[in-house]
């Protein structure tokens, strides 16, 4: 007789399923969180991400191909740029933490780069706890984590993170050290860019104070991380102390209140699954037990968007327009029901949004038509 | 959003078409415009990939970098692209009226009347998109501080002369791009996504190709359909049927047509370097010939469709007639142009990398006063602009139901008329709020004393006292009062700007502000590193 599963064994078990058959997990990387603050309140994101299906892979599959992809120059230069920051054992990085964020510090003349090299996500997680808790035992001594693994419990089930570097100080506090390729011009960088760069460190920091957390004397995680980008126009790092304590507390706030993965996987119906083997119209079928709250900055953050775009144009949601547009329209959702309430032949007159859109619809049609009071000049 | 406009884009959605967002033209388009469709190289900064520039929509300069990480080559776009450009601003440098300006005199230190010369016309730069203002900005920055030999011979790699010069021009631009109202950069997405609304949110509208599709809608189509042709539809090679409008390009493009291409050229390159004697290097040659030609055709390829639809977007805007309150507008931008100009030909240093703090102070305050300006002239040249002042209660218009002839208290008592005024519309006002009409083009005040009875329906009786623009004698001039019958339209945001508070110059820049500048001390080239060859 099989042992009675717990329920993380058969939350895990359900998530599988819903993977399908040998597929395996895909990390939640830096456009899914992304997503996850731009649209927390989506259920269709948040079950596809915490069952790690792969995204990009779904929307082939489901005839609306996501429209993000990198090109080789980009990524040649990217790794180039974090190869030659993490050189000579990391060298130049540590400068910079030693810096930007950690004068008083013991200049760091070498460092420990321990090997974390291990099979499986999970393998991987284990092996940087635990040279982070050697790191940290070993005082007055500087640490490099190059391309650790962190997990972090997002809606029930773990997700696994890679940021690009963890540095230990010799005072045994921890700060998470974020590579980009976007030049760094006369001092300041791209703000959507380092918006985007401080949110995802924000996610590492949650995930680091997890791992600081089991240990005793728990380390302190800074939550000023270092943000490396090139200078100017060459390929020389440059580096920038950035403060993600807003980002953090948000990320927190909203990882607590993502809509239990286990909820949403209890409300699918039996034998869902999302395996991109599946023909297009089981798929349609599955990805629409789930609902979905698109709007159009899910199409910067989130694979499925145009699929989802389609829908949500198909039903005639006013969202499909923008957030903003919601809010003004009261109970009205949808493109004709807020038309024909403009031109009177619905709604309740007594309803200030109703009676808003008919004076809108009268001053512009004064405007635009013959009846127009003639323009003040 | 406005309410307004919100209604616009539901009937484009359920029409199927653009729907109109100003009846009038806000921005000057001048008759020979420049257009500049760059390309750039992925993940690096400041490395053009190749543009198409012109003032000939026929005949645009195509100027391409075959390989993107080389530095001569580089510079050898630069040169070209400064030889399209400088030429053109040059153009309207020379062309000049005599004009008057306020200076200071800095004996007297008195406000005195100074003639100086004010460009005729202005030269214009339009980009497809919004990141084609940036790549300005940054083309500008990354070429302003180069050092030619003539300026400095010590130079490591010196760029071709005329280069620092575009570096500064573009900086210009770009700078000037940020005043609200100005016309002397133009992205076309925010020109046109400014007149028309689509039945999209405002991120799709800034993909020119679907945007377009809306506006300049193709036949027997709705403009969702065409949208997302222009958005997604690929060809059998995966390639985008509509490039984007860069500066960015399409990963699948780099990936499957470019990178191999270049790879091409630098292997034909290579080759060529290690010929051993003439024959076989003018074979090789021919290989390095055809596989610029190839790169060159690619480029084209990509940036031709963008052009062509800046192009048609620039028919569809001419259409439009232009607001009145233009013209001012592209005066400021003349005004901003010809002290460029001066700059330039007194000498001056380039821009530097970062103001001062009285510089900008000063460039804020302007930016803030131009926005309200705009916002001003915009919904008094066009009545689809003041529908939506009027919605949010900024504005009223109506017919004028009563005179009555009243005088102000005092030694010399002067008109000051009571009208009542019947409207649909809700201002806003508060005790004695001042509204103004316009008259005659000028802003004529009037103070809201109070609401008259109770008016049937949903329009209320308004009665204003006017304040001014009636002249000096006890009876006001002909026509400067409103008269029963007549149908007006009242503000409540004033019509002309006042500037703010005067700031100290910047050798008194206090503590507080970093202090004096001091002496402005040369800005050096950024320094170039062996493996600057990106």
């Amino acid at each position: 007789m099989p042992l009675p599963r717990t329920r993380g064994t058969a939350l895990r078990h359900r998530l599988a399923e819903l993977r399908g058959p040998d597929v395996p997990a895909k990390a939640l990387d830096a456009r899914a969180l992304a997503a996850l603050a731009a649209n927390p309140g989506c259920k269709r994101r948040a079950i596809l991400d915490g069952a790690g299906v792969n995204k990009a892979a779904l929307a082939s599959a489901l005839g609306s191909p996501s429209a993000f992809g990198q090109s080789q120059f980009a990524l040649t230069r990217g790794n180039a740029f974090e190869a030659k920051v993490k050189a000579d054992g990391g060298a130049e990085l540590l400068r910079l933490v030693h810096e930007k964020l950690d004068r008083s510090a013991e200049p760091p003349a070498g460092a420990r780069v321990p090997e974390l090299t291990a099979t499986g996500p999970e393998g991987r997680t284990a092996r940087t706890a635990l040279a982070l808790r050697e790191a940290t035992g070993t005082h007055g001594e500087w640490t490099l984590l190059d391309h650790p693994m962190l997990a972090l419990d997002v809606a029930g089930s773990p997700a696994f993170l890679e940021p690009d570097a963890v540095v230990v100080h010799p005072d045994g506090s921890w700060t998470v050290v974020e590579i980009k390729s976007f030049p760094m011009l006369d001092g300041s960088a791209d703000p959507a860019k380092v918006g985007a760069a401080a949110r995802q460190s924000a996610v590492y920091v949650l995930a680091l104070e997890q791992v600081a957390a089991r240990l005793d004397p728990a380390p302190r995680v800074r939550h000023r991380v270092l943000l490396v980008c090139p200078k100017d126009f060459s390929n020389l790092p440059t580096a920038s102390a950035v403060d993600v304590r807003k980002q953090r507390a948000v990320t927190a706030r909203q990882l607590a209140r993502l809509t239990r993965i286990e909820d949403i996987a209890d409300a699918l119906p039996d034998g869902v699954c999302f395996s991109p083997e599946l023909p297009a119209a089981d798929l349609t079928a599955a990805v629409e037990s789930v609902p979905a709250t698109y709007a159009p900055e899910c199409l910067s953050a989130c694979e499925l968007a145009f699929h989802c775009r389609a829908r949500s144009r198909a039903s005639g949601a006013v969202t499909s327009l923008g957030r903003s547009v919601r809010a003004e329209l009261g109970d009205l959702t949808t493109v004709e029901s807020v038309l024909s309430a403009a031109r009177g032949e619905s709604g309740d007159p007594d309803d200030p949004a109703v009676a808003a859109l008919r004076r809108a619809a009268r001053l512009r049609a004064e405007a635009l038509g013959t009846e127009a009071v003639a323009a003040c000049r | 959003m406005s309410l307004i406009s919100t209604l616009a884009r539901l009937e484009a959605v359920s029409t199927g078409r653009a729907q109109p967002a100003a009846t009038v033209r806000h921005r000057r388009l001048s008759e020979r415009p420049l257009v500049f469709v760059p390309l750039t190289t992925a993940g690096e900064a400041g490395a053009p990939l190749g543009a198409l520039v012109g003032t000939d929509r026929d005949a645009p300069h195509l100027l391409v970098v075959p390989q993107p990480r080389d530095r001569d080559l580089r510079f050898a776009f630069l040169a070209e692209l400064a030889d399209v450009v400088l030429p053109y601003i040059d153009a309207y440098a020379e062309d000049v009226e005599a004009a008057e300006r306020n200076e200071t005199d800095p004996e007297t230190g008195q406000r005195v009347k100074v003639e100086v010369e004010l460009c005729a016309d202005a030269p214009q730069l339009i980009v497809p998109s919004r990141a084609g203002v940036d790549f300005v900005r940054l083309l500008g920055r990354s070429m302003r501080f180069r050092r030619t030999a003539e300026q400095d011979p010590e130079a490591p790699y010196p760029a071709p002369p005329r280069v620092p010069l575009l570096g500064r021009w573009l900086t210009h631009f770009a700078e000037r791009a940020r005043v609200p109202g100005s016309s002397l950069l133009l992205a076309m997405t925010d020109v046109l996504a400014r007149h028309w609304a689509t039945g999209q949110s405002t991120l799709e509208d800034q993909h020119l190709g679907a945007l377009l599709a809306w506006i300049d809608l193709p036949d027997g189509e709705t403009g969702a359909e065409a949208a997302l042709r222009a958005e997604l539809a690929r060809d059998r090679d995966g390639q985008l049927l509509c490039p984007p409008a860069g500066p960015a390009t399409d990963p699948a493009f780099d990936n499957k047509l470019l990178a191999p291409a270049i790879e091409r050229y630098d292997r034909a390159r290579t080759a060529l370097a290690a010929a051993e004697d003439g024959l076989e290097a003018d074979d090789r040659l021919g290989d390095l010939t055809a596989a610029e030609r190839e790169i060159r055709a690619l480029v084209a390829s990509r940036t031709r469709p963008t052009w062509d639809a800046v192009w048609r977007g620039l028919d569809r805007l001419r259409e439009l007639p232009e607001a009145a309150r233009v013209e001012e507008r592209w005066t400021r931008d003349r005004w901003s142009f010809t002290g460029h100009r001066d700059r330039v030909v007194a000498g001056e240093p380039p821009q530097p990398r970062h103001d001062d703090a009285v510089t900008a102070a000063n460039k804020l305050a302007a930016r803030e006063r131009e926005q309200a300006r705009l916002e001003a002239q915009e919904a008094l040249d066009d009545p689809l602009v003041m529908a939506g002042r009027r919605l949010s209660g900024e504005a009223f218009a109506g017919e004028v139901t009563d005179v009555v002839m009243a005088y102000s208290e005092g030694k010399r008592p002067s008109p000051r008329p009571l009208v009542t005024v019947r409207t649909d519309d809700r201002p806003h006002l508060g005790e004695r709020a001042k509204v103004f009409r316009s008259l005659g083009g000028k802003p004529q005040s009037a103070e809201f004393v109070g609401y008259e009875g109770d008016a049937e329906d949903d329009s209320a009786l308004i009665v204003l006292r006017v304040l001014d623009k009636m002249g000096r004698g006890k009876e006001p001039e002909e026509g400067s009062v409103p008269e029963k019958g007549d149908v007006l339209c009242f503000t409540l945001f004033e019509h002309e700007q006042r500037g703010g508070a005067k700031l100290p110059d910047p050798e008194q820049t206090p503590w507080t502000h970093g202090g004096p500048p001091g002496e402005p001390e040369s800005e050096a080239a950024d320094p170039l590193t062996e493996e600057d060859v990106l």
